[in-house]
């Protein structure tokens, strides 16, 4: 949603400028070179038409690479995956951002839990930003993908992947089922009542009933149950691969619904669900369909989390789970395209990094009155998610919107200052 | 017979802790459309200040007048801090429903952290008179007076508002805005000063249900509030958003059934809440007390 327009705009710009951008953005180089600045506006608005100085200013990043560029879009996503199957291979030390170099097995295994919170976060959305549905009982979906893993490892002698998939199609059977029951309502009712189905998850995973989930203490997975490839610290880039390939498998079913005439159905329903009525289809299945393919997908990062964790524990079930898959999904920025990934992620690292320095010595130094809320990661969060709701209500992704107009007058205003014609022409391609 | 008593005033003991919790809800959602998440910080700030002044104020304390005092510094607590929230927080997001919740959820998740990181994430013993702890035979029945005490203030509390909504000229209002906000505003009543006083009394509620939780249950943690908020969501629900009256019958409901069954098969009890409320919503979804294709159904 969001780098679609900015790519159409770098190459349809040269040919079509907005009359609107361009005397403002030319208006810098007026003190300057109040001749060629008026001229340039006057004569040439377009920019395209320039030769001379303006060419070798304004081609590198403009006229030749706008092509490239669209290019680059397009396959970006399948670059970072390349980049993150292969970061493994490298030692590469982030000082800042993790402790140890990239390869190690604790950093491995934090990116992995980043990754799996970040899916969960995109399959959450399909509902909440894609689908306009708020529902507060996405984390039942996802524990029961892990629990059911728990659950029939220690159970039967089936093979990992036999239980893998009873439990993803167990749980997909459950959210179809629910949701059927939960949809009969909508917009405030309808998040009432997820939460209430998914209260029943935590209280049935903490009463333990049968000795089947463990109570409060969770069900540890046995190693002997396990493939010798996902078992132990050396393998835990195992792990690693199979958190990304659930990320890729969710962003490429989310992002297919989106291009598919059912995602646009789906927009509708969020839009206006009587219009789509009035056309002839059915809302209340368009949201089922929504809500049945997020509880599949979240059971499948049940299943990854749980090999992840090794186990199960009823902070699964948690509605603060929930909770913060709305956060995640509000910080990253609803219904587009790579925010709710994005904010998935970037709230898991910080949940995982503000405990440690929560725990730091240069927090605690501060007073009590300081320290104390510092070292709560959900206090902070909490509080973040608040400011965002007032000031950056798009997130993540709306940021890098807010900012962009920023970015492009930056280039602007440096050439600006060294010739009036450079600067028209990148005012030129500025998009509105 | 001395069982089904017990169970009969149990019940109603923990329909009177539901009730207080919902009141506030469905008064805030009817009015003002706002599902307030951060109810369940406001139960953890009273019980939370009444255990501070019950240990540390001067005065109060938890025997006799002194719990008297340090109950009302609760109440007081919660209602001042309903109040805030709705003048800082709310207020500015005016017909914004989701940004309300998503504000809410910021706060109720950042509040209990704060709660957890003063107080610590352990259960603390709760400050509660003698006799709280005692019982009283009725009927056979040895029941436990906190039952009584809190079947006993919700009675108060729903009285209380019954007598407020009917028979006052803001109770007026207030009904009149859960009707047709549009229509009072276009008389030219600011609701919003209502607004602000529902949030109050449904945090003076949510509080004294806090209060009245840690006399119960003996203990009050910061996790409290939010497990409680889900049965008032429940009720809420079931009742009928926006309605008194219907919210009470719902905790009764609730209350009643989740008792009885959980005494003949323990655990059951709160899956046949739910259960209900799933009937409830594919026979009735607007609630006990909801009309159907009403400005909130």
């Amino acid at each position: 949603m969001s780098t679609e327009p900015v790519a159409r705009d770098l190459t349809g710009a040269p040919e079509r400028p907005d009359p609107a951008v361009s005397p403002g953005a030319a208006a810098p180089p007026v003190g300057d070179q109040p001749d060629v600045a008026a001229k340039s506006v006057v004569e040439q608005p377009t920019g395209a038409g320039r030769s001379g100085e303006a060419a070798p200013a304004g081609a590198p990043p403009g006229a030749g690479g706008a092509p490239g560029w669209s290019v680059v879009r397009r396959f970006l996503p399948v670059g970072v995956l390349v980049l993150l199957a292969a970061l493994p291979y490298t030692n590469l030390h982030i000082p800042v951002l993790f402790d140890r170099p990239l390869n190690a097995p604790g950093t491995l295994h934090l990116i992995a839990i980043c990754l799996v919170f970040g899916g969960l976060a995109l399959s959450y959305d399909l509902m909440f930003g894609r689908t306009g549905m708020l529902s507060f009982g996405h984390a039942l979906y996802f524990a029961a993908g892990g629990y059911g893993t728990a659950i029939l490892l220690a159970q039967t002698t089936w093979p990992l992947w036999t239980v893998a998939l009873v439990a993803v199609v167990g749980a997909t059977v459950l959210a179809a089922l629910l949701g059927s029951i939960a949809l009969r309502t909508k917009g405030i009712a309808f998040a009432m009542v997820t939460l209430a189905f998914a209260q029943i998850g935590a209280i049935a995973a903490s009463r333990n009933p049968g000795r089947l989930t463990g109570g409060e203490e969770g069900l540890s997975l046995d190693g002997r149950r396990l493939p010798e490839a996902l078992v132990g610290v050396v393998n835990t880039v195992n792990l690693y691969w199979l958190a990304l390939a659930f990320v890729a498998l969710v962003a490429f079913v989310v992002h297919r619904i989106d291009d598919a005439p059912a995602g646009r159905v789906l927009a509708a329903v969020r839009d206006d669900d009587r219009r789509v009525d009035v056309l002839g289809l059915s809302p209340y299945r368009y949201r089922l369909l929504a809500f049945v393919i997020a509880g599949a997908l979240a059971s499948i990062g049940g299943v990854v989390y749980v090999l992840l964790i090794g186990g199960a524990n009823p902070g699964l079930t948690a509605s603060d789970l929930t909770l913060s898959l709305l956060v995640m999904v509000v910080l990253g920025g609803p219904g587009t395209r790579w925010g709710p990934l994005a904010g998935g992620v970037v709230f898991a690292y910080l949940d995982h990094r503000l405990t440690a320095v929560g725990a730091s010595e240069a927090v605690e130094r501060l007073p009590s009155v300081l320290s104390g809320p510092l070292s709560e990661p959900l206090f902070i969060l909490g509080t973040v998610f608040i400011l965002a709701v007032y000031f950056f209500p798009g997130g993540l992704a709306g940021l890098a919107h807010r900012l962009g107009p920023l970015q492009r007058l930056l280039p602007a205003r440096v050439a600006g200052g060294g010739s009036g014609g450079a600067s028209g022409g990148a005012s030129g391609r500025t998009p509105s | 017979m001395s069982t089904f008593i017990l169970l009969l005033l149990t019940g109603l003991g923990l329909a009177g802790l539901y009730y207080l919790v919902a009141s506030g809800l469905s008064l805030v959602f009817g009015l003002a459309d706002v599902l307030n998440f951060a109810h369940g910080l406001f139960l953890s700030v009273g019980a939370y200040a009444t255990w501070w002044a019950a240990t540390s104020l001067p005065g109060a304390g938890s025997e006799g007048f002194g719990f008297v005092l340090a109950v009302a510094f609760g109440v007081v607590a919660g209602a001042v801090i309903a109040s805030i929230v709705e003048l800082v927080l709310i207020r500015p997001l005016y017909r914004r429903t989701i940004a309300q919740v998503l504000v809410t959820v910021g706060l109720s998740l950042a509040g209990v952290a704060l709660l957890q990181a003063i107080w610590g994430a352990d259960p603390r013993p709760f400050p509660r008179p003698a006799w709280a702890s005692k019982v009283t035979m009725i009927g056979g029945a040895a029941v436990p007076n906190s039952s009584l005490l809190l079947a006993a203030s919700a009675a108060v509390v729903l009285a209380g508002l019954l007598a407020f909504l009917r028979f006052t000229r803001v109770g007026l209002v207030i009904r009149a805005g859960v009707e047709d906000r549009a229509m009072v505003t276009a008389l030219g009543i600011d609701v919003r000063k209502a607004f602000t006083l529902v949030f109050a009394i449904g945090g003076a509620a949510a509080a004294l249900a806090g209060i009245l939780a840690g006399v119960q249950f003996s203990v009050v943690s910061p996790g409290q509030g939010t497990s409680l908020l889900i049965f008032g969501f429940i009720v809420v629900v079931i009742g009928g958003m926006g309605s008194v009256t219907g919210t009470a019958w719902a905790a009764a409901a609730v209350g009643l059934l989740q008792q009885f069954v959980n005494y003949y098969a323990p655990g059951l009890g709160d899956i046949c809440v739910v259960a209900l409320l799933a009937v409830v919503l594919l026979v009735r979804p607007q609630g006990l007390a909801g009309v159907a294709g009403g400005a909130h159904a």
